[in-house]
């Protein structure tokens, strides 16, 4: 297996220790030793009885592009819900790198460690100009105090603007955000993630809305970005998914059904009978 | 590099905004007593001592309002109780001057008369200090953040929001209403505090002193207004209003929204409390109707009428409604409640940015024309 640890040396995550205004220190730093950026294992969580995810198993490499599929309540955001605090599991683990449990933080804290999530629908804040929507997002002390003194620095600067350049939108950069097309939000969204320098970024459907070529122009950025950071994309485009490459893992009912790439779970019998109904 | 905190807080304002201010405070420490005390009373340029007690007092209700559209129109957090917080400093502030009055009360006791009239024999506890004005001063201020805190923090580490959080507050100052009812808490009862003779040894009547207080009142709005254009210049307010309009990105991107809230709602206390205790020399009285819901309700109506999310919104709307309700309750008293409530539909139906947003619709229009 590819080697990624020397990847992320020397960018340990920064906010590790300052997350919790209460003085609380997040547990653990970022250990990639092992070369898993996420580990969930045995993972439950029930809804008044309905098993929205039941005994999930998931792992991913640091570094990799994973695509999740799966029939509509298969627990794709649910899984998502799970590793960024949003929801509590009732059992199981979910880990990032070797030592941090997630299960254990709060939805600041993930974020603060090094997670980052795009929602299923754009989330962006309208009222803000898109310059704005980035230096909110950006890495940096995110307490009280601190935002009361906050001034951008030059090279604070350079950075968004060098975030604009790849989402697209520097000519847009004064422009109200809520006034942006819905495929130029998706991207807005994609460029805050980035401004927050993740090492796991998870992709609710970051295509949905947009037009072929802008698809195929994110598909470019992701794949671009992999290695560097981890990705885990949830999404129903199937040319968006072959254009990723990667593994592909196929949820079902809250568990994963099969996992191997996109051709070969095309081909896997119970796939194609999930989808296509028995 | 950095540009320092007094240069950014020059620039939270234009030229405009400042020149309007200035103009504002020269009015309110220069005109306003030179038409008061060197004008006879039967002058036409004589300001009488009814219009500066009532210009007084709503620039009063103006700082409440500004501190409310501060966790309301920023935050996105609707308070239906900021009245206690305004009456705490009231009260806070009213012990001092019932201390002030010493012997000179109708019992001549060094008590307050309703402690007299009670029958007790000492000072409770938390009247301790209550004749020193610095100490006072600072409980003015203390006591409604300690209050917002607490309960704050509660309410917003359980994620309580929109209408929840505004029906507890309505509770809160309800409850803290019957609490200050009672005789046995020790404010005086449902008569509260009154007939306070002196300030500071000045006395309380006298002209110098409610032109003093008057141009306190004046510098103190000013200062909150220059202090809260800061604030949601800087990048907390752009945080403050991004959680109210995506508290979940702001989660995900790495912002504890509690501790952002739980800031400008002891913020906005603070600012109601000293409103309370600039309030209760002018007005002369403090007693716990200050506390009922419909009060607090008002506040929202002021902000709401001038419009959220913009400052001078709501100091408009203050001295708009405040106005309208002193010429109503003199002229047609039976009907200002009914005023009231059909202002508050007409508003919130047809003017949802307030005056100052029919102002802009106004403007944008005729620079359309002029084009």
């Amino acid at each position: 297996m590819l080697n990624t640890v020397d990847l992320f040396e020397d960018d340990r995550p920064e906010g590790s220790d300052g997350a919790d205004q209460m003085g609380h220190v997040v547990t653990g730093e970022l250990d990639l030793s092992h070369g898993v950026a996420l580990y969930l294992e045995d993972i439950t969580v029930s809804f008044d009885g309905f098993k929205a995810l039941n005994n999930l198993n998931l792992a991913i490499n640091a570094g990799e592009l994973r695509c999740i599929i799966g029939p509509n309540g298969a627990g794709k955001t649910t899984m998502m819900d799970v590793i960024t605090g949003k929801t509590r599991p009732d059992s199981g683990k979910a880990y990032f790198g070797q030592s941090i449990d997630l299960t254990r933080l709060t939805e600041p804290e993930i974020a603060h460690i090094g997670i980052g999530r795009k929602f299923q629908k754009p989330t962006i804040f309208e009222q803000h100009t898109v310059f704005e929507n980035l230096e909110l997002a950006m890495k940096t002390d995110k307490r009280v105090w601190k935002s009361l003194m906050a001034w951008l620095a030059g090279d604070e600067r350079d950075r968004i603007a060098e975030t604009l350049r790849l989402i697209r939108l520097d000519k847009e950069a004064d422009r109200q955000a809520g006034l942006l097309s819905h495929g130029q939000k998706q991207w807005l969204e994609i460029g805050m993630l980035l401004m927050q320098e993740p090492k796991l970024l998870l992709l609710d459907e970051p295509v949905a809305g947009m037009t072929d070529d802008e698809t195929m122009r994110t598909a470019e950025l992701f794949v671009s970005l992999a290695g560097k950071h981890s990705l885990v994309v949830v999404e129903h485009d199937m040319a968006f998914v072959e254009k990723l490459g990667g593994l592909v893992t196929v949820l079902h009912e809250g568990s994963v059904l099969a996992e191997g790439d996109l051709a070969a779970v095309q081909n896997d019998q119970r796939v194609i009978e999930v989808y296509l109904g028995r | 590099m950095r540009k320092p905190l007094t240069l950014r807080i020059l620039s939270a304002l234009d030229k405009k905004s400042w020149l309007a201010l200035g103009i504002f405070l020269a009015l309110a420490l220069v005109v306003v007593p030179v038409l008061h005390l060197h004008f006879p009373e039967d002058s036409a340029l004589h300001v009488s001592t009814y219009a500066i007690t009532l210009i007084g007092k709503i620039m009063c209700y103006a700082l409440v309002a500004v501190a409310m559209d501060l966790i309301w129109g920023y935050g996105g957090i609707l308070s239906l109780g900021h009245g206690l917080f305004f009456a705490l400093g009231g009260y806070a502030f009213g012990m001092y001057l019932m201390r002030q009055i010493g012997r000179d009360g109708s019992y001549g006791a060094d008590l307050p008369d309703f402690m007299v009239f009670l029958d007790w024999k000492e000072l409770p506890w938390f009247w301790l200090g209550s004749d020193k004005f610095g100490w006072v001063a600072f409980l003015v201020m203390a006591v409604p953040a300690l209050v917002a805190f607490v309960f704050g923090y509660f309410a917003f580490r359980s994620r309580i929001k929109g209408v929840y959080f505004s029906i507890i507050t309505q509770a809160l100052t309800y409850a803290a209403m019957l609490l200050f009812f009672r005789n046995e808490t020790g404010f005086g009862g449902n008569n509260g505090f009154t007939d306070f003779k002196r300030v500071l040894g000045y006395s309380i009547t006298s002209s110098e002193t409610r032109l003093v207080l008057f141009g306190l009142t004046a510098v103190m709005l000013a200062v909150t207004l220059v202090f809260s254009a800061w604030l949601v210049k800087s990048k907390f307010g752009r945080v403050l209003t991004a959680i109210r309009d995506a508290e979940s990105r702001v989660m995900f991107i790495g912002y504890n929204p509690l501790w952002y809230k739980l800031t400008i709602w002891v913020i906005s206390a603070v600012l109601c409390g000293i409103a309370g205790a600039l309030y209760v020399p002018q007005v002369g009285i403090i007693n716990p109707s200050e506390m009922s819901p419909g009060n607090s309700i008002e506040i929202a109506i002021w902000v709401a009428v001038g419009g959220r999310g913009t400052l001078i919104g709501p100091v408009i709307g203050a001295f708009v409604v405040n106005l309208a309700k002193s010429w109503f309750t003199v002229s047609f008293p039976e009907y200002w409640l009914f005023f009231l409530g059909l202002l508050f539909i007409v508003v919130t139906l047809m003017l949802p940015q307030g005056l100052v947003g029919l102002w802009k619709k106004i403007m944008t229009k005729k620079g359309a024309e002029a084009c």
